[in-house]
Order: structure tokens, then sequence, then C-alpha cells
């Protein structure tokens, strides 16, 4: 009896896909506390390892031996579900993301239109998380949550469309194959296409931290205003799941961020393009979502609105049609 | 509409501003003092509870058991007794026990004492597990001032090797 290869490739990229999500939301909180740290002029966590790189696993054995609790007054099963509702998208996404052009999991024609579905429902994971809760704190939360990434949707996707205007593809290693060749054929300068190119990534990465709900845009887990907002009601793993469901969807974010607009896996410069430059852009995209994190504080819920409905969006429909504009021009 | 673009872009100037700002401070040493495994000196002038001093030439103490500070203190929380002794001049101190947990650190022992026999110490590391620990054998603590040691974090024994 022979097994199929192709099962025992789909195998190995489940168990990498999981794996590197874990690793990732695992050590994405070592990272967020030093840099807070650094930028604080402090060092952080350092006891637990060298530079406290065993702080996560730490940590991770403290919330699996915690007591899961669960409320008498909550719904038992949106409680339950809410918390995989979040983790679950995450890790699917990662199927469709290629990290070279030979290690992809799936190379889906439209890859990009099965990450931006899948990451929608993440909200819908929040959402329920925090009415199954039954608390007052979370389903105000809830609300601001819908609200939030409802209004910064529409900026995201106009410009994701004025990508895929230009690139003539939804596959994202087409996406990419269109932009190698050194920095200067990147879709962030892409001046030919568009000379508001490098606004497009602004507009796309200020979309991408209020989608994840980072800050500043923390709107649904504002400690100051909600206690926890939507993970009030959580303890133990199930907080845990939200927070790896988090950072697990920046790595998303930064992910296209670097496929659509930083060129994927091409070296800046021509040499050499592999994995390990879209690790590289990667991890520094999310380096700067830290960064950004510890250096603005929480936007207020009008300012928040008002950006996207008057700013972000207005900003992106001239993106595009002076995208089209050029396209059909030259 | 000139307003509207003169304030989008001044505000996303603002932004990159403050980013920049915050890099400075990620790539500026840590101010942080590690504190059980890093001490700062303290300041001559700081005041913890009163000890007695080594006296350079003798090695002992130079208390000469007149009362003065037992008197002076306003908490009684010093108990001073002292023994003649063949062939030695004046008085020998036998016990010297500060009450720590009743002193405020106010210094009039220290004030009135007239050959500067006691001194305020550097000793910060107070954390016990019983009210008696709080009651200090003075003599014991200059005749070896390791004594102490059981109240103090590992990492201050050399603060205290540093003041010895």
């Amino acid at each position: 009896m022979t097994v199929d290869p192709e099962i025992i490739r789909l195998l190995a990229f489940l168990v990498g896909v999981i794996a590197f999500a874990a690793l990732n939301a695992a050590y994405l909180v070592w990272l967020e506390r030093k840099e807070a740290a650094h930028i604080q002029l402090r060092i952080g966590p350092k006891e637990v390892g060298p530079f406290g790189l065993l702080q996560p696993l730490a940590d991770g054995i403290k919330l699996m031996t915690k007591q899961l609790i669960i409320p008498a007054g909550v719904d038992p099963v949106l409680f339950r579900i809410a918390p995989i509702l979040v983790m679950v998208p995450a890790i699917m996404s990662f199927v469709a993301i290629p990290f070279s052009d030979t290690l992809v999991a799936r190379n889906l024609d439209l890859g990009l239109l099965v990450i931006f579905a899948f990451a929608s429902v993440n909200v819908l994971g929040l959402l329920l998380g925090a009415w199954g809760s039954c608390n007052k704190y979370a389903v105000i939360s809830a609300a601001r949550v819908v609200s939030q990434n409802v209004a910064y949707e529409i900026p995201m996707l106009v410009t994701v469309v004025t990508l895929v205007m230009i690139s003539g593809t939804m596959n994202l290693t087409g996406i990419v194959d269109l932009q190698m060749g050194g920095f200067w054929h990147w879709n962030i300068f892409n001046f030919s296409a568009s000379p508001l190119m490098p606004v497009a990534f602004l507009i796309f990465f200020v979309c991408m931290l209020a989608e994840t709900n980072r800050a500043p845009f923390d709107m649904a887990e504002a400690e100051s205003e909600l206690v926890a907002g939507a993970f009030t009601e959580y303890s133990g793993m199930g907080f845990g799941v939200f927070f790896m469901g988090e950072y697990a969807n920046i790595v998303i974010g930064a992910s296209v961020a670097t496929i659509l607009f930083l060129g994927g896996w091409d070296c800046p410069f021509g040499l050499f393009p592999g994995v390990h430059w879209f690790l590289v852009k990667m991890y520094f995209l999310i380096f700067t979502v830290i960064w950004i994190r510890w250096t603005y504080p929480r936007t207020t819920f009008y300012g928040l609105l008002n950006l996207s409905w008057k700013i972000l969006i207005p900003i992106s429909f001239v993106n595009l049609i002076l995208t089209s504009a050029m396209l059909k021009v030259f | 509409m000139i307003d509207y673009l003169r304030e989008i872009i001044s505000g996303t100037w603002s932004l990159f501003v403050g980013l920049g700002i915050t890099i400075r401070f990620f790539f500026q040493p840590v101010v942080t003092v590690q504190y059980p495994h890093q001490t700062l000196p303290m300041t001559p002038r700081f005041r913890g509870h009163i000890e007695l001093v080594q006296d350079e030439e003798t090695g002992e103490t130079r208390c000469i058991v007149c009362g003065m500070c037992q008197k002076a203190c306003p908490s009684n929380c010093i108990t001073v007794n002292g023994e003649k002794r063949e062939g030695v001049k004046g008085k020998v101190l036998t016990e010297y026990t500060l009450d720590f947990t009743r002193c405020s650190l106010c210094g009039l022992c220290v004030e009135s004492c007239t050959p500067k026999a006691i001194t305020f110490s550097k000793d910060y590391n107070l954390a016990g597990l019983s009210k008696e620990a709080y009651i200090f054998d003075l003599i014991a603590e200059l005749s070896s001032l390791h004594a102490h040691t059981k109240l103090i974090p590992s990492g201050c024994k050399k603060c205290l090797e540093a003041k010895n």
C-alpha cells in the first residue's frame, strides 16, 4: 500500500502552519514585552532563561494550569466556541500565504479573497464571545469591534482592489512575481501605476492595525474603560487562545502587507530571494506594529470612526480612481 | 479642501515624529537597576537603624556606657548595660539592644552620643518573619556583620561586605 504524497504534504503543512502560528503567538508576546520595556528604558523579562526567552513557556504553563471558569449566566455554547472562532480562521489564512515561491500550503488562485474572507470571521468570534459573556463591558466592546471593523474593512478592501487592478490577479504568488527584481519594482514604489502608492501602503497598514484591534485602535480591549472588553469573563486558556488568535492575526496582516506592497520574498537589491527575506520584512512590520502600540495613546471612538470615514475612505477612493485612470491612459 | 489636506499631512508627519522619539528611547541604555542582583550605593545621609561604630585603633566599640542615648530616646527602644572589669579603665559594654519595632529613626541618640560611638547604618533590607527579628543586638552585629544576614536577600550580602 502506498501513501499518496499529497496527503503527507498536507499533514506536513498542517503541522507546520499550526506550529508556526503557535510559536509566533508565544514569542511575539515576548517581543512585545521586551520592546515595550526598552522603549520605556526598562529591560523586560529576563529571569526565565537567557534574555527571558523561556518566559512564554512559563506563561503558557501558568495559563494552562489555571482553572477554566465558566460563569453561571453565560451562553454555554457561544462562550466556549468563541475563542476557537478567533483562532481557527487565523490558522486557516496561513494556508493561502506563500512564504516563498515554493513554500506555500495551497497556491490558490483566489488566495487574497480567501485571506480576507477568513479575516472577517475573526470579528464574528470576538462578537460572539462578548455577546455570550452576558457582561455589559463585553457587549459594549462587541458593539465597538463591529463598527470599527465595518469602518476599516472598506478602505482596506478598496486599497486591495487597487492592487488587484495593478497586478491583474488574486493569486498571491502571482502578485509577488510581478514585483521581483529589486525594491524599485515593489508595489509600494510603483509610481507608474499610481503616484499615491506609499499612501496606499500607509492606509493598508493603518487598516491592518484597526482590523487586528491593536493600539491605538484597541477599542475592543480598552482596559481603562472596559476592564478587558470582550475578554472580561475569560480565564485561563480561554483567554490564552484569544490572545494567540490576536497575535496570529497580526502575523497574517504583516504577511499580507509584505506580499502586497513589499515584494514578498524578493530581495531589495536583487540577490538571493527566498523565505528569509519574507521573514525579515514580516518581522520588521510586526516590530513596527508593536512600536506603534508603545508610542501612541488610544484614540477616542469618534476619532477612530472619523479617521476611517473622513480621511482613509476618501483617499483610498481617490487612489482607486487615479490608478484606474493611469491604467487606462498608459 | 486645502485645510483638510494640510491637516492630514501635518497629522501624519506628527505621527512619524512620535515614532522617531520612541525609537530613540528604544536604543538608549536602560536606566533601571535590577534590584536583588544590583544595588545602588546609599547616600551618606541615609538614616538606617543605628549601629555601633568600630574604633579604628582598637577594633572595639567606642561606647563608654554613659547611657545618654538611652535617656535621649523618646521611644525607649535602646537598652545599654555595662560592667566594671579588672584592669580596664571605665565601663565595658555588655549589652546594646535596639528595639527597632519602636524606633522612629529620629536620631536623637546619635546626636547625644559624646564619643561618637553610634551612627546610622546603610542597611535597608529589613524584611523579617517575626517581630523578634527586629530586636537587634548591636554588639553581635558589630563583631560579625554577617550576624544580620539571615534577614537580607542573597544579592545584598555584597553591599554589606562593601560596607564592611
